[in-house]
């Protein structure tokens, strides 16, 4: 009888594999549609036919339907690479987030939350107040060689230090590292402060415009250096599936049940902060995609890794477009900064999961 | 079979271990007790490999554990934490499949299904495999757990190396008839040939369960040997400084420990 139960139950795990496959297809489904919509939609409209005509016209296929040139020129140079940028950090900073939150054992850790995208902002903002108008007078171009450099440095360097301050004899305490990280945010949080203070109103305002997030202004030049930094890292966490699942019985228990854990840990800290770091210094700091995204899946789909991981590229990268889409359409012509939108359905969302965790005891 | 021989431990300038040799064999329980602070815990650390010794080694097979690979390791020993922080809502099947980790790419799923399911069985909670985790009481959980790491270390057709379980104070949150049907199943386990070791707490369950008790005191094997030579009144005053007479359990015939 109760053998019968197991094997019944090895059944569901069956029909699960099955709504698994399933999810993944209609989140890449729900990516084309959102993408098609997001690249069309604006002050110039393009209909999903005349985007697709417009691409198979680039590779040489006769156009499907008539467009004006300038719908040409908006798709092309505007709205395609800021369609890919938004695919781009969505899937890189939710594939980041469900990482960590993996390696924290701690559904609530966020790329923000051990200081990678604070130290990632401290270093563009230095590079705008600093190298631009203030002291340096660099030219512009070299600003924007820069900026990405000094965000990935920044980003990087925090990680670095966490892990430094955390881990001894090879060995990583998650608790450490945690709190390593809050100190860090707030040592970066008060650098930041004092770049304000010091710095002139140009300065202050594209700072501002920064901070806030944004995926305005995106050229394929600057898309090219800094894709391979969000898309390796979000192709190849997925591959630690396994391992994360089994982190998450404690670092102990993995080892035991065979897992390379140091290993494991050292690949997933550089993979989080090279996709927090590029796509910070691309955007600015764009927070809550790395929390809210992965909950969801965990929410609808379970927390398994295999799964957990690219549902969760795909989710952040359909929100991100939406997202997008929702700011630089709801203030015509002005833009609202993105971060502040994901913000405020991140913020009350983080609450309402704070709230939610204390009332199933779990803290 | 796995072979600890002056084994040597320091944390922080403190000397935990001071040359501790053991020798776990197939088919045996053996049952570690001391008093708190003796090392039981590194003991058993050091062999399962999570922790390195400054000084002696471990072999396994005449091997030592450095030179094991990990994958190949995890399917002969499987380790019962003492306790276990699992917030994710995983299943209970799926918490027993992570136990299988180690056979990924020589198992198959259906397979590592029947594994974990007759593990389930074994420790009798099948009727909990789609339950979520979390929400289970303290004493299922223990179960769940020891179906894990049993299918971790379940016998393969073509290989009969016998395992080895090792239980960190497995009896720790557990009511009284689940202390007793969780040794009685690791007793059942070393009747099928795993070489089994029980880091416990109480003295007299080790007396019932045990083909060997080793007792470390102040980072050294005190004593170790049958269960009536290592549970005497001296021995035990002197590692638990505790004035106690041992009698006669009135049905089993082993020695039954009383505090005076």
């Amino acid at each position: 009888m109760a053998v019968l139960a197991a094997r019944d139950s090895a059944g569901a795990l069956r029909g699960q594999a099955a709504r698994a496959r399933l999810a993944l297809m209609l989140l890449s489904g729900g990516l084309a549609v959102a993408f098609l919509l997001s690249v069309g939609i604006g002050a110039v409209a393009i209909s999903p036919l005349q985007v697709l005509s417009i691409l198979l016209e680039r590779v040489g296929i006769a156009g499907l339907s008539t467009h004006e040139s300038m719908q040409e020129t908006v798709l092309l140079a505007i709205r395609l690479p800021r369609a890919c940028l938004a695919v781009l950090v969505g899937a890189a900073l939710a594939v980041a987030g469900a990482s960590l939150q993996g390696l924290f054992r701690n559904p609530l850790a966020d790329p923000g939350l051990i200081g990678v995208s604070t130290g990632a902002a401290l270093g563009a903002a230095g590079v705008i107040v600093l190298g631009g108008s203030l002291s340096l007078g660099l030219s512009a171009a070299w600003l924007d060689l820069l900026l990405p450099l000094a965000a990935f440095a920044g980003g990087l360097g925090t990680t670095l230090l966490v892990y430094r301050i955390a881990s001894r004899e090879g060995r990583t305490e998650v608790a450490t590292m945690l709190l390593a990280g809050i100190a860090l945010n707030a040592i970066a949080a008060a650098a930041i402060g004092l770049l304000i203070f010091i710095s002139d109103d140009q300065a202050l305002r594209d700072l501002n415009f920064w901070l806030l997030g944004s995926l305005g202004g995106i050229t394929w030049d600057r898309l090219l250096i800094a894709a391979p930094l969000m898309l390796a890292p979000a192709m190849a966490l997925p591959l630690l599936a396994r391992p994360l699942n089994g982190l998450l019985l404690g670092e102990t228990e993995a080892l035991h049940l065979g897992f390379d854990v140091e290993r494991v840990k050292r690949i997933a800290i550089l993979l989080t902060a090279l996709a927090v770091g590029a796509s910070v210094a691309l955007t600015g700091v764009i927070g809550f995609v790395g929390l809210v995204v992965p909950h969801l899946i965990r929410l609808t789909l379970g927390p398994d890794h295999r799964l957990l991981l690219p549902a969760s590229a795909l989710l952040g990268a359909i929100l991100l477009l939406l997202a997008d889409l929702l700011a630089r359409t709801v203030v015509l012509p002005a833009e609202l900064p993105i971060g502040i939108l994901t913000s405020c359905v991140g913020g009350p969302f983080f609450l309402w999961l704070l709230l939610r965790r204390r009332g199933l005891g779990l803290w | 079979m796995l072979n600890a021989s002056d084994l040597h431990f320091t944390r922080q300038g403190n000397a935990i271990l001071r040359g501790v040799d053991l020798t776990l064999e197939p088919a045996e329980v053996t049952a570690l007790i001391g008093p708190n602070g003796a090392g039981k815990s590194t003991l058993l650390h050091l062999l399962s490999g999570a922790l390195t010794p400054d000084g002696g080694r471990v072999t396994l097979d005449g091997r030592p554990l450095a030179d094991w690979p990990r994958a190949d390791l995890a399917r002969r020993r499987a380790v019962l934490p003492q306790s276990l922080e699992l917030t994710f809502p995983f299943r209970v099947l799926e918490v027993v499949l992570m136990g299988r980790s180690a056979y990924n790419g020589r198992s198959s799923l259906a397979h590592d299904l029947d594994v974990a399911a007759a593990a389930l069985e074994e420790v009798d909670a099948a009727h909990l495999a789609e339950r979520i985790y979390p929400t289970l009481s303290g004493g299922e959980r223990q179960r769940v757990q020891l179906a894990r790491v049993m299918a971790q270390i379940w016998p393969e057709a073509g290989d009969h190396r016998p395992g080895i379980l090792l239980l960190d104070e497995p009896t720790n949150n557990l009511d009284l008839t689940h202390q007793h049907r969780l040794l009685a199943f690791a007793r059942r386990l070393a009747e099928g040939g795993v070489a089994v070791l029980a880091v416990l707490h109480d003295p007299n369950l080790a007396a019932l369960y045990a083909d060997r008790l080793v007792l470390l005191a102040e980072g050294r094997v005190q004593s170790a040997g049958t269960v009536d030579s290592v549970l005497t009144a001296p021995q035990i005053e002197r590692a638990f400084k505790l004035k106690v007479a041992i009698q006669r359990h009135p049905t089993r015939d082993c020695p039954h420990l009383i505090p005076l």
